[in-house]
């Protein structure tokens, strides 16, 4: 018999549905991802460290999972919510069931609710704070428990998901990548590039390895010293969770870098880019997660479809004139790129996108991003 | 980039008749096409053949042509009207096919028409087999690894490469002959020296066999400046080797991790731009193999297509209309999301919910076809359903189907139980099962659960079907639930289900079933797996309404939410729902709030209010009044785009008078499921269920049963019983039309004449009514659409064997006897009442005589053979008859005029008045009435809606019945090409998928047009081949002498041959087919006949006239069955030769 679990939300709103993962109770910010397919990565993405995320798409679990579609190390998620979980996995590339993947990983994760009510709720309320439980049942104890988690507003989640030690990464991308297979050589014989890990999902080291990159993973506490005495060719700012103001030691860190080096910044790596150059970041009423965001480059007037997860974006008012807006959401104008035009000083150039072109899950559009990033590199 | 302004006139083409595999859907993206670039100021030119549709309303396009779609044709259309563009990607193949022959022959070039959205040598890129290949092969994606060979040696080296099994397929085979799985070296030579015999050109592709791949559709957009979007990915239940129009399908894909559905994704975005579409729509097929994920191409549809259209009903994204702007220029992040008004159509709907298609046959229509689903379409319409998951929206597809199944089995079509649930008499062996699963039919489905009934496993199952292991593990959830619900029935713990352990029992009260037996919590388990209340009623041995009440009362009831292309994530402007289980809100808007933001369509249908005119009654008059319409469901023969059309129709007229249209329909290629022809749209089964749902949801004020066709009609009763406020034609009277009894009493009363009849509720009665009335006789069920199981009986063991299978078909309501009236002409009549006034917008004389089914008869407004006397007869019979019927809204009458001998008269040879005979009321919108719009310029159904919505005629100004300038003939048209072999002969079963609509001064002329329309090329020299049935020889003769004048060729058999030698015809002797050869088919195969006139003896695939027909059908070589047909033909061939097709716009018709 399935046992009972239950999600309660701050504003008194609770659901009860199925355990679908492990036994256990969990906090955190309660957000919704639009994404069909890639659960496995969202749920690997570290960027949603300290959220209970929701899967609007209601069939979850069909494909199963496999180690090849994890984003890091384990779930990052404080919690799962969708539909229906498969009870089979049909896939040649499944490993595990999703059921027992979550388990094995102690995730707390329901099944059997409306969450196309939970998201309209979300999308009326905005982000709110709730309590997944399979062991307490009881609604008044759960909603006062969702009232008492901390949210994300200014946490520094980094340093919960930044590695302590630097490696050298080696793997390529995935075969699946490109349709012509490319890109899965790692020489390592190109550019050097050290990437701030901040929550990185990996297959942002994944493209630089599969360019020919060296490709060094440092931890997001590094100084800018350290960064530089490693000799980097370009310097890479990772995504990663929550906040981004509360991250102070990486905004400086960055401030120092800018000009110096060419710089490549993915969604919190963008914000922390813009934070250094003095702008300022906002919470969003429910964010951007999903796989279907349309983005326009205002270089070339090209829309992509791009894939995003986050709850705070760059306000346009507060950009200082050395920024300069590159790509804008079409959904709702925020900013989802900038370029730091080095004033009139012949500096290396900085650039960075609120969504992921690294995909994975999502469409592949934005691998362009790199090759730019590459081309930064050689000047 | 804005809009073009280098172009002002546009030609749209229209996809011509249905046929299977071009079906509403063209109906619906041409009518979004119009509309579309109207809004934008474009003067829009409209060519098709098809009058049924809402395209070709004048007051869709600027010019409207109903005319044949052939290129010398359009021709004419583009020197008169000189359009600057040509837009070929919205009508099917058939406009695709037609703007490439108006590229072929230069016509383009010519008149300097641009063609559009795709140009010709893009087309070929994309249908051209070898330059598809080659530019795949560019791209460096794997297509079905093939070739063609001429010789075996070749073929032997191919098969290296293409491995075992492998597909052999002859090319340019006359017949069909299809391909072949050769799954050993030695079966495959063998089949390539067969093929390489067969194939006229020595030709045979041999191919490596992808049978049982997954398959995956992709609908692709993309703008002039090379933005592209993926709407919707469509994965296929039933895997590869069922054409996907064949297939069960689902929205989105299920199965494709991200790394698999993004490579995809990628593939889609380099086939669309290799090949070049600019702008719109595409769809691309793909395989995958299950084992290891490889990936193939199968092929593209640089058009918008039958998946575009579930795509968009599947996801909101409205791909027609967004393609015809991104044709004039337009980019996609220009134009607005019309769902969320506040995003752009440059993105990728992400949706909620599950999608199912099913498609749905007609076999029972063509019983000497071949059954078996294969890579050529058989299917004739589709059914979608809107589900929380999977299992929901499965069974609610099922029973969208309306075959008499209420969702996956649990109904009174469930083989596997009785009606006490029981084993059932008919329940299939294991060995029929396993045969079922292994050869895909459309009874495939059904089988599936038998084979989980049996204890099979669904490993087992895959191995049979390769239907992919997800969707039979959602199944098998299926049954187990169903087993779970058996046992609450039974108080037994349930049975285990494919092979795995058994399950806990739930907790039940033993003892007799009751639905107290039934937890809540297993309850509202059933209901989110799709159970209807009709399947729990069958398993729990009580009454729908019983289930219904107790499930009310446990407060177990379904939401709506809505379709908004983006997951919640923005606010939906647009009313478009399903109902779910899976749910505590509901997205309804309420009755009387602020009304749902109306649609600012650009093209509103014409008012034909009358200003000043105020409505009557409750449902009129205040704008927050709702009146639900029922649509018609899936496509079937008998029912299709014409009750659509009147759907629409109502709809339009509701919103003229400030009424709430609420649509319901379950069939997503239509215009009435479009978003915006309805204030409020529900995707939802035509059961009395989910209508019930809807109606109490939407607190109706009243609901439209007229107009979806037999559909909405079955459930009127049940609808009314539960209260629900049925307006227009009282359902009474309704009943009354289809009550013999009371019927022939309201006959006598009226002084009519109706031909000699009898119910029969046995075989036996059957037998007593015929002898009483005489042969020959009409047998027929009765509340059966489409002439299901009729047949013309001449004799005793005739009849017996028809009315047994009447008797099936008839599911428990009686049979009905008719004497037949020989040679009678028959006569459609369309009527508006409003209970004071009678219109009769539509007199329409059959061309066939009396016994071909209405449905597939040509016809013709005005009358060309009725003396006015006659008409006048008919029109007062038809008043007389919608008075005392009490009609409100439209009828529809069927007549005999029948010329009959006076007894007084002593010689035989005086026949004296044509005498009227009713045959069959129908208080109803019928087949017709979109026909007698387009031949009368009268909106009949928009009048008719508004009648029933309490507006009388005379408010509405209609007080005359339409005088048309010009003769209309509508011809039907049959897919017989798709079932090949079958006998074409026409009878009282209809057969029919479409029509088409030739208009002119004259009948004959008219007639020509319909003929050519519907694919009759009729020859202008050539060799006629002549047979007629012993009572046609004379007028045949007659025949052969004018078409011998002519200069035209005859070939007939020898004894005609003589007959003809008798009045100075030369005929060249053609042997029949038992009299050696050479014989007529030799002739066919030598292509040395243009036309073929073949009255039936007798009938069947079996008999040598039966193998004529077929064999010029195969051939394509028209043939005529019917000696008025013939008739009329030769006339139009005279006409043809001595006179020009002319090509005049409704618009300029209907304005003189």
């Amino acid at each position: 018999m399935p046992q009972p679990a239950k999600l309660a939300l701050e504003d008194g709103t609770v659901f009860t549905g199925n355990s679908i993962g492990a036994p256990g109770e969990t906090d955190g910010e309660v957000c919704f991802n639009t994404s069909m397919t890639g659960y496995q990565e969202v749920l690997t993405d570290p960027s949603y460290h300290g959220q209970i995320v929701t899967m609007t798409y209601p069939m979850i679990g069909n494909y199963g999972a496999s180690d090849a579609d994890a984003e890091s190390s384990k779930p990052q998620v404080a919690g799962f919510v969708v539909r229906e979980n498969s009870r089979l996995a049909s896939n040649f590339r499944s490993e595990q069931s999703l059921g027992d993947y979550l388990k094995h990983h102690g995730v707390v994760a329901i099944d059997g609710i409306d969450t196309r009510a939970l998201v309209r709720r979300l999308r009326s309320t905005g982000a709110l704070r709730g309590v997944l439980s399979t062991t307490d049942l009881n609604d008044d104890s759960l909603v006062a428990k969702a009232k008492a988690s901390p949210g994300l507003v200014g946490r520094d989640l980094v340093s919960e998901v930044t590695p302590q030690e630097s490696l050298a990464w080696s793997q390529p991308l995935s075969a699946w990548t490109n349709l012509d297979g490319s890109g899965d050589s790692a020489s390592g014989e190109g550019p050097h590039v050290v990437a701030l890990d901040f929550g990185m999902k990996w297959n942002i080291p994944r493209h630089f390895a599969g360019r020919g990159c060296r490709v060094t993973v440092v931890p997001g506490a590094t100084s800018a010293a350290d960064i530089l005495a490693r000799e980097p060719d370009g310097v890479f700012l990772s995504n990663g969770p929550g906040d981004p103001e509360p991250v102070g030691y990486a905004i400086g860190t960055v401030r120092e870098l800018v000009g110096q080096k060419p710089i490549f910044g993915i969604c919190l790596g963008h914000q922390l880019l813009s934070l250094a150059c003095g702008a300022k970041t906002y919470k969003m009423k429910f964010g951007h997660r999903g796989a279907n965001h349309p983005v326009q480059d205002l270089t070339t007037g090209k829309v992509e479809i791009t894939c995003q997860n986050h709850g705070f974006a760059v306000d346009p008012e507060s950009l200082p004139a050395e920024l300069k807006v590159t790509h804008r959401s079409l959904n709702d104008d925020s900013v989802e790129g900038v370029s730091h035009t080095g004033s009139a000083k012949d500096g290396a150039p900085a650039f960075s996108v609120q969504y992921h072109p690294e995909a994975s899950a999502g469409p592949h559009d934005s691998h362009y991003l790199f090759e730019r990033f590459m081309a930064a590199i050689r000047g | 980039m804005p809009r073009r302004d280098d172009i002002h006139k546009i030609l749209l083409l229209g996809s011509g008749p249905i046929v299977i595999g071009q079906a509403c859907e063209f109906d619906y993206s041409g009518a979004q096409a119009c509309k579309a670039l109207r809004e934008e100021g474009y003067e829009v030119v409209l060519v098709n053949s098809n009058p049924a549709t809402i395209m070709t309303d004048p007051s869709m396009a600027d010019r409207t042509y109903i005319e044949p779609l052939t290129w010398e044709v359009v021709e004419k259309i583009i020197e008169r009207e000189k359009p600057d563009a040509l837009l070929p990607t919205l009508g099917g193949q058939t406009a695709l096919n037609l703007a490439m022959a108006l590229d072929h022959h230069g016509v383009l070039a010519k008149h300097g028409v641009e063609m559009i959205a795709a140009k010709a040598d893009v087309i070929d890129k994309a249908e051209s087999r070898e330059r598809f290949k080659a530019a795949m092969g560019k791209i460096g994606l794997d297509v079905c690894r093939g070739e063609t060979v001429t010789t075996v040696d070749r073929a032997r080296e191919v098969l290296e490469t293409i491995g075992l099994p492998a597909v052999v397929r002859p090319s340019f085979t006359m017949g069909g002959s299809g391909s072949s799985i050769a799954y050993n070296r030695a079966e495959y030579e063998q089949l390539v020296r067969n093929g390489l015999e067969a194939s006229p050109t020595s030709e045979v592709l041999v191919e490596e066999s992808i049978i049982g791949w997954k398959e995956y559709e992709m609908e692709v957009m993309r703008d002039a400046d090379d933005n592209v979007v993926i709407i919707c990915a469509i994965e296929n239940f039933d895997p590869m080797g069922v054409h996907t129009g064949d297939s069960i399908t689902v929205a989105p894909a299920q199965t494709l991790s991200d790394k698999e559905y993004q490579r995809m994704r990628d593939a889609s975005l380099a086939v669309i731009r290799e090949i070049g579409v600019e702008t719109g729509g595409s769809n691309i097929q793909f395989a995958i193999n299950p084992d290891d994920g490889r990936m193939i191409v199968i092929e593209m549809n640089p058009r918008v297509s039958r998946s575009s259209a579930l795509a968009s009903k599947a996801t909101g994204f409205p791909i027609a209309k967004i393609a015809a702007k991104l044709a004039i220029g337009y980019r996609l992040h220009e134009l607005p999301n019309d769902i969320t008004r506040v995003t752009t159509a440059c993105f990728e709907p992400s949706i909620d919910y599950v999608v199912t298609k099913i498609p749905r046959f007609a076999f029972e229509k063509f019983p000497e076809a071949d059954a078996t689903l294969t890579t050529q379409m058989k299917s004739v319409g589709e059914t979608m359903a809107i589900g929380g998951t999977f299992k929901e929206s499965f069974q609610k597809a099922l029973r969208g189907l309306e075959v008499g199944a209420f969702g996956f089995g649990c109904d009174t079509k469930d083989l596997w139980y009785g009606p006490n649930g029981e084993p059932g008499a008919d329940r299939p062996s294991a060995d029929e099962i396993e045969a079922k699963l292994t050869v895909p039919t459309a009874e495939r489905v059904w089988h599936l659960r038998y084979a989980f009934k049996s204890g099979m496993t669904a490993g087992e199952i895959f191995q049979l079907t390769k239907i992919d292991p997800w969707f039979l593990d959602q199944l098998q959830q299926i049954v187990e639930t169903e087993e779970e619900l058996r046992a609450a029935a039974t108080g037994e713990p349930p049975t285990s289900v494919g092979g795995g352990a058994s399950q806990p029992p739930t907790t039940n009260v033993a003892g007799s079933p009751s639905l107290g037996a039934l937890s809540d919590s297993l309850l509202w388990k059933a209901k989110r797996y799709g159970f209807s209340d009709r399947q729990l009623a069958t398993i729990f041995g009580r009454s729908e309404m019983e289930v219904r009440r107790d499930r009310e009362a446990r407060g177990v009831k379904p939401v709506y939410k809505s379709v908004d292309t983006c997951a919640a994530e923005f606010e939906a402007q647009t009313p478009y729902f399903y109902s779910t289980y899976w749910g505590t809100e509901d997205e309804t808007p309420a009755k009387n709030a602020p009304a749902s933001p109306r649609r600012q369509s650009g093209v509103e249908p014409a008012t034909t209010t009358k200003p000043g005119s105020t409505p009557t009654t409750n449902v009129a008059g205040s704008p927050t009044k709702r009146v639900v319409i029922l649509g018609g469901g899936p496509n079937r023969i008998g029912q299709g785009i014409e009750f659509d059309y009147c759907c629409c129709h109502a709809s339009y007229a509701l919103r003229e008078l400030g009424i709430e249209s609420v649509m319901v329909n379950s069939n997503p290629e239509t215009v009435s499921t479009d978003y915006d022809t309805s204030d409020l749209l529900f995707f939802e089964p035509l059961t009395v269920e989910d209508v019930m749902n809807v109606c109490e949801r939407v607190e109706a004020d009243g609901v439209i049963v007229q107009f979806g066709g037999q559909t909405p009609l079955n459930l009127a009763r049940a609808l009314q019983d539960a209260g629900l406020p049925i307006i227009g034609t009282a359902v009474d009277a309704i009943e009354a039309a289809e009550d013999r009894e009371k019927f022939s009493a309201l006959v006598d009363r009226l002084g009519l004449r109706q031909p000699d009849s009898g119910i029969a509720r046995t075989p036996a009665q059957a037998r007593e009514i015929a002898e009483r009335i005489g042969f020959p006789v009409l047998v027929r069920p009765s509340f059966v659409l489409g002439g299901r199981a009729m047949e013309i009986c001449y004799d005793k063991s005739q009849l017996d064997r028809y009315v047994a299978a009447a008797f099936i078909a008839a599911q428990g309501q009686p049979v009905l006897i008719d004497c037949f009236l020989e040679s009678a002409t028959e006569v459609d009549v369309d009527a508006i009442c409003d209970g004071e006034t009678v219109i009769v917008p539509g007199i329409m004389e059959h061309i066939e005589e009396a016994g071909v089914h209405s449905g597939d008869s040509a016809c013709a407004i005005p009358a060309y053979s009725l003396t006015a006397a006659m008409q006048a007869e008919i029109r007062e019979a038809t008043d007389k008859l919608a008075r005392e019927l009490g009609v409100r809204g439209l009828m529809n009458v069927q007549f005999a005029v029948v010329d009959e001998c006076d007894p007084a008269s002593s010689s035989t040879t005086v026949w004296t008045n044509p005498v009227l005979y009713l045959i069959e009321v129908n208080p109803r919108a019928s087949r017709t009435v979109p026909f007698v719009a387009k031949a009368t310029g009268m909106p009949v159904a928009k009048i008719a809606a508004k009648v029933m919505a309490g507006v009388s005629l005379k408010e509405q100004g209609v007080t005359e019945d339409p005088k048309p300038q010009h003769v209309s003939v509508k011809e039907a048209v049959f897919p017989f090409v798709k079932f090949r072999g079958i006998d074409i002969v026409l009878g009282p079963e209809m057969r029919s998928t479409g029509e088409v609509m030739g208009i002119s001064p004259s009948f004959a002329m008219a007639f020509a047009k319909s003929q050519l329309a519907a694919g009759t090329v009729l020859p202008l020299q050539g060799n006629v081949f002549l047979s007629f049935a012993p009572r046609h020889k004379q007028r045949g003769i007659e025949l052969a002498k004018r078409l011998f004048a002519r200069g035209y060729g005859i070939l007939a058999t020898p004894g005609t041959c003589d007959a003809l030698a008798a009045i100075g015809v030369t005929a060249t002797r053609v042997n029949k087919l038992t009299q050696g050869r050479p014989n007529l088919l030799d002739y066919l195969a030598e292509e040395n006949v243009a036309l073929v006139m073949n009255t039936p003896i007798g009938k069947g695939a079996r008999t040598d006239e039966g193998k004529i027909r077929a064999a010029a059908t195969s051939a394509g070589v028209p043939v005529l069955t019917t000696i008025e047909a013939a008739e009329a033909a030769v006339t139009a061939m005279e006409t043809l030769a001595s006179s020009e097709m002319q090509v005049e716009s409704l618009q300029e018709r209907f304005s003189q």
